[in-house]
């Protein structure tokens, strides 16, 4: 151990004694993996397995959950549960990668799993419908409500252009690590729902990001110190148009992948790319990637990022 | 044994019925919602065949049963006497001319479009009521701090739920209700439903041609006037050794209460008894009427705009057979129900009335029609209900952000099912909504979340006799499969 290294780790130990039960531990928490890792793999894409299939693979390409979720943590995983749909209609995120990543958190030694998502329906029938609610606790996850006030805290953004605070739900606040499972859907708003746009799932007011500049918004929110360690891309249904609810299974296109990249910006861009296959979206149209990378919370270079493609 | 019977019966009636009413986390399985079914007034307004036959028979056969067996408010006011064990009642005269007098005019102002009195006094609605606006707020307070102390330890068994005033003005007569009906219970026994209440009336009338009553053995009977006393319908006369039928709701307090077994719910020889129908009565009869029809039409008004529920059919349709007690209210998951105030006119007071301020319509959820004791709302399937049209949407494009800011917004086109909010291209890869109303369902999506204030750039618009909607276009799937990462 060099000095340099020795002095880092001191710092952080100290830091950590310090801050112990405060948010600035979790900065520590979330960034450390990356430090460690150096030259290894920033972005995995699967295709042609089934959901869990397709997440073991990539994870393990990614260095196994242990990179990201050590034993006796806290952790949250955050789908999108926005809707009153059941799996096939691509509305909320599939459940059986939902399962499969409580599974493995648990395995991996979490003290506690938890979900939630802020729904747009009425969250019991979305938990319900979705089947996630279900998933998620036979694999040992506890699944939490989102749809009072009480369950969130003011959070500053100092780095954000239009938002400055937002209510962020306690259970992220709280975590040791959180996980974000979007599902890639087109967006009648947004234009594209993947990542970034599933941290709109963890605030309480979401009606002022329509009214300044919802793109901007987008990027705002992912400028929250606490960003998740791992963000899973569940591209294995795809809502192709009147998203992001659907109308009818004829919206649903099965397309069978999944993208993976601790990059909120890369993975969307990865995702935006793929998506454009089935239906033209240009890059220019998701503004929030953009606005993304200049508030430095990741790159849309990814030609120039570590990419693992892997067909089942 | 026929009080405990009775007990039996009302005590787990009263309880489901009420917890129905309370019951926000939907622990009680769906079906207990029949109780509400099997409700006299809702039985009538819903033409029931089946129960009001059933009801009318059990009522000639065992008199005025339903009073203490299956009423809400009947089995309200014994709980409270019970609580105050031990009152010794005293003997009243009837008063016909007053209680007929409320049938009439409450029977002829409903005819006339004019249901709010109705509404009022109905037994089973005004208790729903009470459970609805008093006791439920109680219930959910005390949900949230149970769901507060194990939410800290990290349990999620309860969760917090917004306890909010739904209305002022049903929270006032649901109070004053409460309040008068208490006290009156406390104070008088079955008073309310021996004097107001239309349906005590109505049965308390059948109840005189009753098989089974009450029957005094004038020959065990010292006139002792224990039973008396104990009759919370004060309508044993202890000195004549008579039963005022029309007052007995069949409690069998008094039945327990002799020590010489004088008296006893059984047959007997039907004693011919002459109605008191009296001049006094039909003028009455005709003072209501002309009331009734002179009422300004003006009552039966409502706004263009207004939405009412699902099922509901029309806005006139609603009026005539709602009788405000709030079950859709309760029970609706998406808070889009709520009591209206003036909105149907002042005959629509208290009814359920659409609103997009706390959420809008599931798409797929029957709930409220399902629900419905009265048949107000008419049973919806899911596929019924998706080419339903309670309203239609309107977009003012002066307002809408896109146009206003020129950022991104489309909040309206995420939240509508049927895509009769659709976002086209608009200036500089913008997008903003383009409606196309004949698919409209009506759900209030779009209004709920447009975020443009005060007044929302997008709404809807009730239409006052409900419509079908045009089948949306289905996209031809195309199966192209998708065999590179595309980057």
């Amino acid at each position: 151990m060099d000095r340099r290294n020795f002095l880092k780790s001191l710092a952080i130990a100290s830091a950590a004694f310090t801050l112990k039960m405060k948010g600035g531990m979790d900065v520590f928490a979330q960034t450390t993996p990356n430090a460690q890792t150096e030259g290894a793999i920033d972005l995995v894409a699967v295709m042609g397995g089934e959901p869990d299939a397709m997440f073991k693979k990539a994870i393990d390409e990614m260095g196994g959950i242990g990179r990201f979720v050590k034993k006796g943590q806290k952790v949250v995983v955050k789908p999108n549960i926005g809707w009153d749909k059941t799996p096939e209609l691509a509305a909320n995120t599939n459940p059986l990668l939902v399962k499969e990543i409580v599974r493995q958190c648990i395995a991996a030694g979490a003290k506690e799993v938890a979900v939630f998502d802020n729904t747009c329906d009425e969250w019991k029938k979305c938990y319900a419908s979705s089947g996630i609610e279900a998933a998620a606790k036979s694999a040992g996850a506890k699944v939490l409500p989102a749809d009072d006030k009480s369950y969130y805290s003011d959070v500053l953004l100092p780095q954000g252009k239009k938002l400055k605070n937002m209510k962020v739900h306690k259970a992220i606040l709280d975590c040791d690590v959180w996980i974000n499972v979007p599902i890639l859907k087109q967006h009648g708003g947004a234009n594209m729902s993947i990542s970034m746009k599933n941290l709109m799932g963890i605030i309480w007011d979401r009606r002022i990001f329509h009214v300044s500049n919802l793109q901007q918004c987008i990027a705002d929110v992912c400028t929250l110190d606490k960003k998740p360690i791992l963000n899973v891309v569940d591209a294995y249904r795809v809502l192709k148009v009147n998203g992001p609810r659907g109308r009818s299974i004829e919206d649903a296109v099965i397309s069978k992948a999944l993208f993976i990249s601790q990059d909120m910006v890369a993975v969307d861009t990865a995702a935006v790319k793929f998506f454009n296959q089935i239906r033209e979206m240009s890059l220019d149209d998701v503004k929030y990637l953009s606005h993304g990378q200049e508030l430095k919370i990741g790159t849309m270079d990814i030609d120039k990022l570590n990419v693992k493609r892997i067909k089942m | 044994m026929l009080k405990k019977l009775r007990i039996a019966v009302s005590v787990p009636v009263f309880g489901l019925l009420t917890f129905n009413f309370l019951d926000f986390a939907g622990i009680l399985p769906a079906e207990i919602h029949v109780l509400g079914h099997i409700q006299f007034i809702p039985a009538w307004l819903s033409q029931s065949i089946a129960v009001m036959t059933g009801l009318v028979v059990c009522t000639l056969l065992f008199g005025r049963v339903y009073c203490s067996f299956i009423c809400p408010m009947g089995i309200f006011q014994d709980i409270i006497n019970r609580c105050f064990k031990g009152r010794k009642f005293i003997y009243r005269k009837n008063n016909p001319i007053l209680r007929w007098s409320i049938v009439a005019i409450s029977l002829i102002l409903f005819n006339f479009g004019f249901a709010v009195i109705m509404g009022i006094l109905d037994p089973y609605s005004a208790y729903g009521r009470i459970a609805v606006h008093v006791f439920k707020p109680v219930y959910m307070f005390m949900n949230n701090i149970l769901a507060s102390v194990f939410n800290h330890f990290g349990n999620y068994t309860f969760y917090q739920t917004e306890i909010a005033v739904l209305s002022i003005f049903s929270l006032s007569v649901a109070l004053l209700t409460f309040v008068i009906i208490g006290v009156l219970a406390w104070a008088k026994g079955r008073l309310y439903c021996n004097t107001i209440c239309p349906v005590g009336t109505v049965l308390g009338y059948m109840n005189k041609f009753s098989l089974f009553k009450i029957r005094i053995d004038h020959a065990k009977c010292t006139s002792c006037g224990i039973c008396a006393k104990k009759c919370k319908a004060s309508c044993i006369d202890a000195r004549a050794r008579t039963v005022d039928y029309s007052r007995c709701v069949n409690c069998f307090n008094c039945v327990n209460s002799c020590g010489k077994k004088g008296i006893s719910f059984a047959m007997g020889k039907k004693i011919p008894e002459k109605p008191s129908v009296d001049k006094s009565k039909r003028r009455f009869l005709l003072v209501g009427l002309t009331t009734a029809v002179a009422a300004p039409a003006v009552w039966a008004q409502t706004k263009t705009d207004v939405i009412s529920p699902p099922g509901a059919v029309s806005t006139e349709r609603l009026l005539k057979h709602c009788t405000s007690c709030h079950l859709c209210i309760s029970k609706c998951p998406s808070k889009v129900l709520k009591p209206a105030f003036t909105e149907y006119g002042i005959s629509g007071m208290m009814m359920p009335i659409m609103y997009f301020e706390k959420g809008f319509c599931n798409y797929d959820c029957t709930l409220c029609t399902d629900v419905c004791p009265n048949n107000a709302l008419t049973s919806l399937t899911v596929e019924q209900k998706h080419r339903l049209q309670v309203g239609r949407v309107v977009f003012k494009p002066e307002l809408c952000i896109v146009h206003t800011e020129g950022t991104n917004c489309g909040a309206c086109s995420e939240h509508c099912p049927t895509q009769a909010v659709k976002m086209i291209p608009y200036k500089n890869s913008l997008t903003i909504p383009f409606i196309d109303a004949d698919i409209c369902v009506g759900c209030g999506g779009c209004e709920f979340i447009c975020p443009v204030r005060p007044n929302r750039a997008i709404y809807v618009e009730g239409n006052r006799v409900h419509q079908e909607a045009k089948a949306f276009d289905v996209e031809k799937k195309d199966e192209k499969e998708i065999t590179d990462f595309g980057f």
